[in-house]
C-alpha cells in the first residue's frame, strides 16, 4: 500500500481502480448484495494455519487487511487456465445469467468450499445469504454449492493448498512487528498501546470491522477524523470463559461473537444466524454492534435481558457498567472522550432461566428489524421470579420493558399473566413509525412475541414457528 | 447435431464466473476520461429559486452541466417530451435530475455535488393514487373500455360483491445500476456505451440532445448486468446526460450512479389501486364487471400509457368477461416517472382479477379454483374483452395437468385439517393461471433485424437488434444460426449489440426478443446457406435439394467438406459471406383508439400451486413449496427457459410479499439501497419446488416453435400472494374476504389478520 492512497480506500475502490480488477463487483456499497465479495486468509493461532473468509470489499478499508491474503475471482482458475469447482458447478447448473453478482456468489461459495468438504443444504443457504441475485431464482446456484464438492480437486486452490504450511508461513512472512502507521491511521498491536493512542488523539475514531463506519464514507462521503483501527490487538481478538461469564474482546467478529454466546445460550442460535450476513459477521465485531448503539442492533437486546456488562478503558483506567446503562438517548452513550470499549462479559447460564431472542423483519435473512426482543424469565412451580425484558426497535435506544416486567415477576406463568403483560408494553414504548414498520405493528408485534415466548414454554399452542411446516405432508 | 432444443449453458457462462465478463463499468477508459454524478432534487415539487453552483466552479478538473449546457432538446422522453434531462425551473419529484458534475474520479464526482446549494419554493405535492384521483391529476387521458351491458348486468345479478384490490410497486434492482460512457469522437460524433435494452432509443434521444443527427451518434451494449424493464428508457437519461457533459468538456466522461441515486432517481413497476363491483352466480361465474383502475404514473408519461394499457388488456387473465367496463386512469403525482418492469402492467391486471375470483369463491365457499374454471376462456366463450379470439384450450388443459401433479385438493383437505388444529400457524395454498399476449402492442415494435458475416474461413459472427441482459437471447439466437448452418454453437460469436451495425431496433422487451431476433437471423442465415448452397452446386454438379449442412461438414450429393472450406471456396468465387435479415411479426393489428384488434401473435400460459405458512402473531411467512407448469412452446433451450421461469416467479414472490416501496410523508422514498429494500434471498426459494415445462409447440410459426418465457411466470407469483390469502382466511369465519394488501410483508399480513381473530388469544 503507498501512502497516497486514502486510508478510507475500500477494498473494492483498490481493486478495480488502481489494480484494474474488475472482476469483482460493486452493487451498493453498504455490504448487503454481497457483489464485492473477496477472501480474506488471516492466521487462525486456534488451527495453525489460514483461515479463509468471505468478505464485503466495498466497505472494507484497505489498510485493514495489511498482513492478509487477499483471493478475488480472479484468483481462482488453475494454472491451465481451468476453472476451480466453485465455478464449473455455477457453470453446469446454469446459475448464471446477467453475471453481475456471480464474482460475489463464487467467492461466497468458495469460502464455503475451502470450510467443508460436503455442505448440507442449509449451510449452502446460510453462506449465500449474503448474496442477491436478481435474475435466477436461486435454486441452481444453491445446487451448485451442493455439489461443488463431488468435482475432482483443482489444480490450485484446492482445500489441502489453503491449509498447507507454505501458505502460512508466507503470511507469517508478512506479521507486522510495530503496528502500522500512515497518515490518518494506526493499527496498534496491544491493549496499552491501544489505550495510549487513544488518549493522545481522543478525536480519533475507534475502528473495529467497520461494517457501519464504511457507509459513512461510501454513503455519507463524510470525512473521517483519523482511524484508529483494534483488529491488530491481539488482547481484543480473544474470547474468554471463566466461571461467571463469557468474555468476548471488542476486536472478536461477529461471526466468533456470536458463536461464542451460543455456545452458552443456545436459544440464540436463530438470531446468531440472522444476524447480518456471513460476510459482515465476519468483519463486523460483537463489541462494534453495542458501541455503534442503533437503537435497531440486533445483539444489544439479548444481552441486556442476559445483564451483560461492558468493560470501558480510558488511559489505564477501566470501569465495567451494565449494558443497558451505556445507552443513554438516540446516538448518546455513556462514553468518555478517549474511552474505548474493551469487551462485554455475558452471565454464565443459570439454572431455572428461559430465554429467547426474536426478530421480526421482513425478509428472514439480512435484514434489519423491525423489532427484536430479548425475553430472559426465571420460572419456578408455575411463578415467574425473575423477568428481563429488551426490545429493539420500539425506542430510540434499546431498552427494557419495564412495565411488562413489573407485571411478570411474581405472577403466575400462565396465558392471563403474558397477556397483561403484552397490555403494559404500551406503557413501556411508543415505537415511531417508518419503513420497516408501523408504530401500532411495532406494539402488536412486541406483544405477540411475548405470547409466542409463552406458546413456545409452556402452553399447549401447537407449532408456533413457519418452520414447523416445512416437515407437514406434502 | 440439432443446436436447438437440448441445454446448452449461457453463451457467457465461463466469463461470469472468472469476473471476465465486461460490463460498462469494466471497460478500460482513455486516460483523460472524466467521472460524473448527478446533483438532484430534495424536494418532491416545487420551483428552483436559486441553483448556486459558485462553489463547486471553483474547483479545479471540474466539469459542471445544468439545463443551460444541453445543447440540443433537453428531454429524454421518449412519448410526450416530457422528461427534463437536467430539469430547471420546477423540479416535479424527489430525486430528479438538476445538474451533473464530472470530476478525476467518481468518489470527487459524488462530494462535488454536495457542495451545491439549491434554494426551492416548495408547491404542493400530490403523492399518492387517491391525491391524484382527487386532483384528477392525470398524465394521459383515461381510457375507458367496455363490452357488452356491464350496468344492467350487475343490476341483475343473483349475487354482487364490490371491493378494492392495493397492488405495490417494486424496484427493478438489477445488480449493475445504471451507467452510460461518452467518448467524444471526430467530427461531432459520439461513442456511447451504455447498459440498455434499448440502444436504438438511447441513440436517437443522445442525437437530440447534443443537437446532431442518429449517424453521429454509435450505441454499443455487449451485456447488461440486468434490465427487467428498468433499462428500457431509463438509459437514456444516463446517456443523453454523460454526452452533455462529455460534449462540454470535449473528454470522455462516465456517469455510474450509485445505487441510492438509481433508486432515488429511476422508474419503477406502478403501484395500482383498483375500486371493482362485480355480479356472478351460485357457481362463482362472472356476469357482470365493473373495474375502475388507478395507477401512479409519476410526474410525466413516460411509458404509462401502453402499461396501463397492458393493465387493461390483461385484466381478464384467463377469463371470459362477457359484460365488462374498465376505466384506467394514469395518475400523475409528484414521485419518480414509473416505467416498464417485466410484464408491463400485465401482472397488476391480472392480480385485479385474481382477487376478485378469490373474492367470489370466499363469498361462495368455494374453491376459487373452482370458481377459476367456472370462468376460464371455452367454447362459445372465447373473444377477450379487446376483441382477439382465444384460440387454443392449452390453459384447461395445463390447469388439469397441474392440480393432478400437485395432488393440489388433497394438499387442500390436508391443510384444513392442520389449520382446525393449529391456532398459531396457519397454511394456506391456491392455484393461479397466467395467460399473457406476446407482441408489443405498439404494432411497429414489432420487427427486428440481423447482421450475420461469415468469414472465408468458415468462422460466423452474429449480431441482431436485442440486448443481453441475462435472459439468454444471445446462446438462443446464436442455436438458431448454429442450426441453420449445421454447426457447432461454439462457431457461432455474438458480438456486442450496436447500433451501427443493426439499425432501428426495437427495445429487447415484450418477452418478444427471441420471436423478433431469432427469425431475423434466421433470415440473414438462410440467405447465406442459400448462397452457399448455389455455390456447392455449381462446384459439385448437384441439385440443390441434395445439399446438406451438418457437424460443422457440407455434403453435396457423394462430396463432403468441411464448412471452412466452402466458406473459403465461396469467398474466393467472390460469393458475399455477410447478409442482413429481417423479420415482421405476422397476423397483428390494434386499433389504439377503439382498443379492438388482435394486439398479441399468441398467448403463453402457466399455472403455479404455492403452498405458504403464516406466523399470525408477527405476520412473517414462508413459501413451503410450489409446483409450476409453464407453457413455453418447443423449448429453445430448456435450461435457459427454466432459468427464466424460476427467476421471474421468485421476482414476482418478491413484488409481491417482500419488496415494499415506503415513501415519507414529503414524498422521498425512503427504501433506496438493498440494507430497506428486500428483494428475495437463496432461502427464499422453496425448499419443494417442482418446475416444468409444457412442451407443446407453439400452433403459430415462431422461431422453432417457440413461445416468449420473459414475463409469463412473473405472474406465476400471484398463487404465492393468494396462498397467503388463503392461510389468513383460515384464521376467520367461513366467507371473510381477508383484506391483505400487496406487498405482503409481516405488516400487511398482521394487518389483513386483523384483531378479531389474531391468535393467541382465545
Amino acid at each position: 500500500m503507498t501512502a497516497d492512497v486514502a486510508p478510507t480506500t475500500t477494498v473494492l475502490e483498490y481493486l478495480r481502480d488502481t489494480l484494474r480488477r474488475t472482476g469483482t463487483k460493486e452493487g451498493c456499497a453498504e455490504g448487503d448484495c454481497g457483489a464485492c465479495t473477496v477472501v480474506l486468509g488471516e492466521l487462525d493461532p486456534d488451527l495453525g494455519r489460514v483461515a479463509y473468509k468471505a468478505v464485503n470489499s466495498c466497505i472494507r478499508f484497505l489498510p485493514t487487511i495489511d498482513g492478509a491474503e487477499l483471493v478475488t475471482v480472479e484468483s481462482l482458475r488453475g494454472s491451465d487456465g481451468s476453472l476451480h469447482p466453485v465455478q464449473q458447478a455455477i457453470v453446469d447448473h446454469h446459475a448464471s445469467q446477467c453475471g453481475f453478482c456471480t464474482p460475489g456468489f463464487v467467492m461466497s461459495l468458495f469460502a464455503l468450499y475451502l470450510r467443508l468438504e460436503q455442505p448440507s443444504r442449509e449451510q449452502v443457504l446460510e453462506a449465500l445469504s449474503g448474496n442477491l441475485c436478481r435474475c435466477t431464482g436461486y435454486r441452481p446456484l444453491i445446487e451448485a454449492g451442493c455439489r461443488m464438492g463431488a468435482y475432482a480437486p483443482p489444480t490450485g486452490w484446492s482445500r489441502a493448498q489453503a491449509a498447507s504450511s507454505e501458505r502460512r508461513e508466507a503470511l507469517k512472512a508478512l506479521c507486522r512487528e510495530r503496528a502500522l502507521e500512515v497518515p490518518g491511521f494506526c493499527a496498534p498491536r496491544s491493549l496499552d498501546e491501544l489505550a495510549a493512542a487513544i488518549n493522545e488523539r481522543p478525536e480519533a475514531l475507534v475502528l473495529a470491522g467497520g461494517t457501519d463506519v464504511g457507509l459513512w464514507v461510501t454513503k455519507q462521503l463524510r470525512d473521517l477524523p483519523p482511524l484508529i483501527y483494534i483488529g491488530e490487538v491481539a488482547e481484543l481478538k480473544r474470547v474468554r470463559r471463566n466461571g461467571a461469564a463469557v468474555v468476548i474482546g471488542a476486536a472478536v467478529s461477529l461471526a466468533d461473537g456470536w458463536d461464542a454466546v451460543v455456545g452458552e445460550y443456545a436459544e440464540l442460535g436463530e438470531l446468531a444466524q440472522r444476524f447480518g450476513s456471513p460476510p459482515v459477521r465476519n468483519s463486523g465485531t460483537l463489541c462494534g454492534n453495542l458501541a455503534n448503539g442503533s437503537p435497531i442492533g440486533d445483539s444489544m437486546p439479548a444481552l441486556i435481558a442476559l445483564e451483560a456488562e461492558l468493560e470501558l478503558r480510558r488511559g489505564g483506567v477501566t470501569r465495567r457498567l451494565p449494558l443497558e446503562d451505556f445507552y443513554r438517548g438516540y446516538q448518546r452513550k455513556d462514553l468518555a472522550p478517549g474511552e474505548f470499549l474493551v469487551s462485554v462479559s455475558v452471565p454464565r447460564r443459570r439454572p431455572g432461566l428461559r430465554l429467547a431472542g426474536y426478530k421480526v423483519s421482513k425478509r428472514f435473512d439480512q435484514d434489519i428489524s423491525a423489532v427484536c426482543a430479548g425475553i430472559a424469565l426465571q420460572v419456578e412451580s408455575g411463578r415467574v421470579h425473575g423477568a428481563r425484558i429488551a426490545f429493539g426497535g420500539m425506542a430510540a435506544i434499546p431498552a427494557r420493558a419495564r412495565a411488562a416486567e413489573r407485571v411478570l415477576v411474581g405472577a403466575a406463568w400462565d396465558g392471563e399473566t403474558i397477556e397483561r403483560a403484552a397490555a403494559a408494553l404500551a406503557a413501556d414504548f411508543q415505537p415511531l413509525s417508518d419503513l420497516r414498520g408501523g408504530s401500532a405493528y411495532r406494539l402488536q408485534t412486541a406483544g405477540n412475541l411475548l405470547r409466542r415466548f409463552h406458546a413456545e414454554h409452556g402452553a399447549d399452542a401447537g407449532p408456533v414457528r413457519t418452520a414447523a411446516a416445512t416437515a407437514a405432508p406434502a | 447435431m440439432n443446436a436447438v432444443g437440448g441445454a446448452p449453458r449461457h453463451d457467457s457462462a465461463h466469463l461470469h464466473v472468472s469476473g471476465e465478463a465486461l460490463y460498462a463499468d469494466d471497460i478500460p477508459l482513455p486516460a483523460n476520461a472524466l467521472h460524473a454524478a448527478f446533483g438532484f432534487s430534495g424536494i418532491a415539487h416545487g420551483r428552483i429559486r436559486e441553483l448556486d453552483l459558485t462553489a463547486l466552479q471553483g474547483q479545479t478538473a471540474l466539469v459542471v452541466a445544468t439545463a443551460a449546457d444541453v445543447p440540443g432538446e433537453n428531454n429524454y422522453g421518449s412519448t410526450l417530451h416530457d422528461d427534463p434531462i437536467f430539469a430547471s425551473g420546477l423540479v416535479q419529484y424527489a430525486g430528479q435530475p438538476i445538474f451533473a458534475v464530472a470530476a478525476a474520479s467518481h468518489a470527487a464526482a459524488r462530494r462535488a455535488v454536495r457542495a451545491a446549494r439549491i434554494e426551492y419554493e416548495p408547491l404542493p405535492a400530490i403523492l399518492d393514487i387517491r391525491a391524484a384521483l382527487a386532483a384528477q391529476s392525470y398524465v394521459l387521458p383515461s381510457v375507458h373500455l367496455s363490452r357488452g351491458q356491464p350496468q344492467d348486468c350487475l343490476a341483475l345479478a343473483r349475487q354482487r360483491l364490490a371491493g378494492t384490490v392495493h397492488i405495490g410497486g417494486q424496484d427493478h434492482f438489477y445488480l449493475e445500476g445504471q451507467i452510460a460512457i461518452a467518448v467524444p469522437q471526430e467530427d461531432g460524433s459520439m461513442l456511447i456505451h451504455s447498459s440498455t435494452q434499448h440502444p436504438s432509443e438511447v441513440q436517437q434521444i443522445v442525437a437530440n440532445a447534443l443537437g446532431k443527427r442518429a449517424h453521429h451518434v454509435t450505441v454499443q451494449c455487449r451485456r447488461m448486468g440486468g434490465g427487467f424493464g428498468g433499462k428500457e428508457t431509463q438509459p437514456a437519461l444516463i446517456a443523453a446526460a454523460a454526452a452533455v457533459i462529455a460534449h462540454k468538456a470535449a473528454r470522455p466522461v462516465k456517469l455510474r450512479l450509485d445505487r441510492d441515486t438509481d433508486m432515488l432517481m429511476t422508474g419503477k413497476r406502478h403501484d395500482f389501486l383498483a375500486d371493482y363491483e362485480v355480479g356472478f352466480d351460485e357457481a362463482g361465474r362472472i356476469s357482470a364487471l365493473l373495474v375502475t383502475l388507478a395507477s401512479r404514473c409519476g410526474y410525466s408519461a413516460d411509458l404509462s400509457g401502453p402499461v396501463n394499457d397492458r393493465a387493461v388488456m390483461h385484466l381478464d387473465n384467463a377469463y371470459f368477461l362477457e359484460h365488462v367496463q374498465i376505466v384506467s386512469h394514469r395518475c400523475r403525482t409528484h414521485t419518480v416517472s414509473n416505467t416498464a418492469f417485466r410484464g408491463f402492467g400485465g401482472p397488476q391486471g391480472m392480480m385485479v382479477i385474481e382477487a376478485i375470483i378469490d373474492d367470489i369463491a370466499r363469498a361462495l365457499g368455494m374453491d376459487a379454483l373452482t370458481v377459476r374454471r367456472a370462468n376460464f376462456y371455452g367454447p362459445g366463450r372465447n373473444v377477450t374483452h379487446y376483441g382477439q379470439t382465444v384460440e387454443e384450450d392449452i390453459l384447461l388443459r395445463m390447469v388439469d395437468q397441474l392440480a393432478a401433479d400437485s395432488r393440489y385438493a388433497e394438499r387442500r383437505r390436508d391443510i384444513a385439517g392442520w389449520n382446525a388444529a393449529n391456532r398459531i400457524i396457519k397454511r394456506g395454498i391456491a392455484l393461479t393461471p397466467v395467460k399473457f399476449g406476446i407482441s408489443f402492442t405498439a404494432t411497429l415494435f414489432n420487427q427486428a433485424g440481423a447482421l450475420l458475416h461469415v468469414y472465408s474461413d468458415g468462422t460466423v459472427l452474429l449480431n441482431h437488434g436485442g440486448t443481453e441482459m441475462g435472459q439468454g437471447l444471445f446462446t438462443k439466437v446464436a442455436q438458431v444460426v448454429a442450426c441453420e448452418l449445421g454447426l457447432p454453437l461454439s462457431a457461432i460469436r455474438v458480438t456486442a449489440t450496436d447500433t451501427s451495425k443493426v439499425p432501428n431496433t426495437s427495445a429487447s422487451a415484450a418477452s418478444a426478443s427471441t420471436d423478433l431476433n431469432g427469425m431475423a437471423a434466421l433470415a440473414a442465415a438462410q440467405t447465406i446457406r442459400a448462397r452457399l448452397v448455389q455455390h456447392a452446386c455449381d462446384m459439385f454438379g448437384v441439385a440443390s435439394g441434395h445439399v446438406r449442412f451438418e457437424d460443422g461438414r457440407v455434403s453435396a450429393g457423394e462430396h463432403s467438406m468441411s464448412f471452412a472450406d466452402l466458406a473459403t471456396a465461396a469467398y474466393r468465387a467472390r460469393i458475399s459471406l455477410s447478409a442482413t435479415g429481417y423479420y415482421r411479426t405476422p397476423k397483428i393489428e390494434w386499433n389504439k383508439t377503439t382498443m379492438q384488434g388482435r394486439p398479441f401473435y399468441y398467448f403463453a400460459c402457466g399455472a403455479a400451486v404455492s403452498e405458504v405458512a403464516v406466523d399470525t402473531l408477527t405476520g412473517e411467512i414462508q413459501l413451503l413449496a410450489v409446483d409450476i407448469l409453464q407453457d413455453v412452446g418447443s423449448s429453445l433451450n430448456t435450461a435457459i427457459d427454466l432459468g427464466q421461469i424460476e427467476g421471474g416467479f421468485l421476482q414476482g414472490v418478491g413484488w409481491l410479499t417482500s419488496e415494499e416501496l415506503w415513501w415519507t410523508a414529503a414524498g422521498e422514498l425512503a427504501t433506496h439501497a438493498p440494507s430497506t429494500y428486500k428483494i428475495p434471498t437463496a432461502r427464499d426459494w422453496p425448499a419443494r419446488a417442482s418446475v416444468r415445462l409444457f412442451g407443446e409447440p407453439n400452433r403459430e410459426h415462431t422461431i422453432h416453435r417457440s413461445k416468449a418465457v420473459g414475463e409469463p411466470p412473473l405472474m406465476l407469483a400471484i398463487s404465492v400472494f393468494h396462498a397467503v390469502r388463503d392461510a389468513i382466511a383460515g384464521c376467520a369465519a367461513a366467507g371473510a374476504r381477508p383484506p391483505l394488501t400487496a406487498p405482503a410483508t409481516p405488516e400487511s399480513v398482521l394487518r389483513a389478520i386483523g384483531n378479531s381473530f389474531a391468535a393467541g388469544r382465545a
